[in-house]
C-alpha cells in the first residue's frame, strides 16, 4: 500500500497547485477588463500625438531643438516596460529576446547601450546582463500613474538633451487581443526617426500603415507657431514623451493580464489532466494491492486446510 | 461646402471625430477660427471651449482644460488635456470650484497656493462660459 499512499499525496499537491493557478486566472480575468478600458481610452491620444510630432519633424522651423536633428548614433537608450510579477507565460521573455537582439546589433557596431527598466522583471533581467542599467522603476500597480513615471522619463530626456544619448527607444508588449500580445520596439527620439518609422508602418492598430504622417511635400514648409516656435515645440515634446511612456505602461498592463489569464488557464487544465492520470494510477495500485492480499489469504488457507 | 477633418482626443477618451466647416478654439495668443485650407498651425490651448461647426451648421462645443492644437492642410487635431462635452459640465460643481478658488485667493497663502488658486479660477470661469454659450445656442 506504500505506493498508493505516495500517489495520494501527489494528487493532493497537484490539486492545491490547481487551486492557486485557477485563482490567479480569475483575478486576471477580472482585472483585464479595466486594464483594457484604460488602454483603449489612451490609444487615440498616443496615436495622434505620434502623428503630430512626426509632422513637426518634417516641418522646418527656425528654432533648432535637439530632438529635431538626427545625430550620429554613439549611444542609445532603451526604456523597457515589463511586468512586476511573473506567471504570465512568455510575455516578458519574448520582449527581452527582441530587445537583446537589438542591443547586440548596436554593440557590434560599437554603440553603447543604456537601459531604463520599468517593472520588476526587466530590472532583474537587465541587472544580470552586461549593459548599463541607468534607471529602474518598479511596483506601478494596477493603475499606473503618470507622476510615478516622470523620474525615469527625465533620465532619458536629460540624457538626450545633453547629447549623452543619441536615440531613445521604447519597448513594451502591445495588446492585440487576449490571445496575442506583440513585443514592440518603438523609436521615441529623435523625431525624424519617428517619422521614418511611421512611414514604414507595420499596419497594426498603433502603427497604421497609412498614417496621416505620410505628408510628402516637395517644398519645405513650416507651421505658424503661437506664441512662438520654442515654447510650443518644447511643450509638445514634453507631452509627447509623457503620453508615449504612459501609454506603453497601459498596453503592457493589459498584455500582462491577458497573458497571465491564458497561461494560468493552461496550467489549470494541465493540473486537471495530471490529476486524472494520477487517479488512474492510484486505483490500479489499490486494486493490485487488494488482489495480492486476497491471493495471499487464499494461498494461506489452502496451505492450512491442505 | 468645403470641410476639414477634425479630431478631438484627450488622454481619457476619443471625443470627436468628423468633418467640420469651422473649428473655433481659444489658443494661447487669442481666439482661433479654423476653416478648411487654413495654414499649418501649432499652438497651445487655453482652458476654454472648442466649438465644432458641422457642414449643416450644427454646433457642438467641448470644454478643454488646455492642450495642443495642430492644423494640417486637411486635418485639425486637438490633443486635449481633459475634454468634456459642454452639456456634461455640472454647473453646481463648477460654481463651487469657483467660489473655492476665490476664497483661496482672498486669504492669500504662499505663492504656490495662489498660483494654484488662479489656475482653478481660470478653469472654473472657462467652464462657466462654455456652459453659458451652450445655453445661448440652445435658445436660438
Amino acid at each position: 500500500m506504500a505506493g498508493a499512499r505516495e500517489i495520494r499525496t501527489k494528487i493532493k499537491s497537484v490539486a492545491n497547485t490547481r487551486k492557486v493557478t485557477s485563482a490567479l486566472q480569475m483575478v486576471s480575468a477580472s482585472k483585464i477588463r479595466k486594464a483594457q478600458d484604460l488602454m483603449h481610452t489612451s490609444r487615440p491620444y498616443a496615436l495622434h500625438m505620434r502623428n503630430v510630432v512626426a509632422h513637426i519633424a518634417q516641418a522646418s522651423p527656425d528654432y533648432q531643438h535637439p530632438a529635431l536633428r538626427e545625430r550620429e548614433v554613439k549611444r542609445v537608450c532603451y526604456l523597457v516596460v515589463s511586468t512586476d510579477r511573473g506567471l504570465c507565460g512568455g510575455l516578458n521573455a519574448n520582449l527581452f529576446r527582441k530587445v537583446l537582439a537589438d542591443i547586440q546589433t548596436w554593440q557590434q557596431k560599437g554603440v553603447g547601450v543604456e537601459i531604463i527598466a520599468i517593472g520588476q522583471k526587466a530590472a532583474q533581467f537587465f541587472r544580470r546582463i552586461k549593459v548599463d542599467l541607468v534607471g529602474t522603476l518598479t511596483h506601478l500597480g494596477d493603475h499606473p500613474r503618470l507622476e510615478k513615471l516622470i523620474g525615469v522619463m527625465k533620465i532619458a530626456d536629460d540624457g538626450f538633451m545633453q547629447g549623452k544619448i543619441d536615440r531613445v527607444y521604447l519597448c513594451y508588449n502591445q495588446f492585440v487581443n487576449t490571445m496575442t500580445q506583440r513585443a514592440t520596439v518603438d523609436v521615441l527620439l529623435p523625431l525624424p526617426a519617428v517619422a521614418e518609422e511611421i512611414k514604414t508602418g507595420e499596419g497594426d492598430e498603433l502603427h497604421p500603415a497609412s498614417g496621416d504622417a505620410k505628408v510628402e511635400r516637395a517644398t519645405s514648409w513650416d507651421y505658424l507657431y503661437e506664441p512662438d516656435a520654442e515654447t510650443v515645440i518644447r511643450h509638445v515634446l514634453n507631452r509627447y514623451f509623457e503620453a508615449m511612456v504612459y501609454h506603453a505602461t497601459l498596453e503592457n498592463l493589459a498584455s500582462e493580464h491577458a497573458a497571465r489569464m491564458v497561461a494560468m488557464k493552461a496550467a489549470s487544465d494541465n493540473a486537471t489532466k495530471a490529476i486524472d492520470t494520477l487517479t488512474l494510477v492510484y486505483n490500479k495500485a489499490r486494486q493490485a494491492a487488494i488482489t495480492q492480499e486476497i491471493s495471499e489469504i487464499v494461498g494461506g488457507a489452502a496451505a492450512v486446510g491442505g | 461646402m468645403a470641410t476639414i477633418r477634425c479630431d478631438i482626443v484627450s488622454a481619457e477618451a476619443n471625443i470627436f471625430h468628423g468633418e467640420a466647416a469651422l473649428v473655433i478654439a481659444s489658443g494661447e495668443a487669442g481666439e482661433l477660427g479654423i476653416a478648411p485650407r487654413h495654414e499649418p498651425l501649432l499652438t497651445r490651448l487655453k482652458p476654454g471651449q472648442v466649438e465644432v461647426i458641422g457642414e449643416d451648421g450644427k454646433r457642438q462645443s467641448y470644454y478643454v482644460s488646455g492642450g495642443i492644437l495642430e492644423v494640417q492642410p486637411n486635418v485639425v487635431t486637438v490633443l486635449a488635456d481633459t475634454a468634456l462635452r459642454a452639456d456634461e459640465i455640472d454647473e453646481a460643481a463648477v460654481k463651487r470650484a469657483k467660489e473655492e478658488a476665490e476664497r483661496m485667493l482672498e486669504n492669500r497663502g504662499d505663492a504656490k497656493t495662489v498660483k494654484q488658486a488662479q489656475e482653478q479660477l481660470t478653469q472654473a470661469l472657462a467652464q462657466l462660459s462654455a456652459l453659458e454659450r451652450l445655453r445661448k445656442n440652445l435658445q436660438h
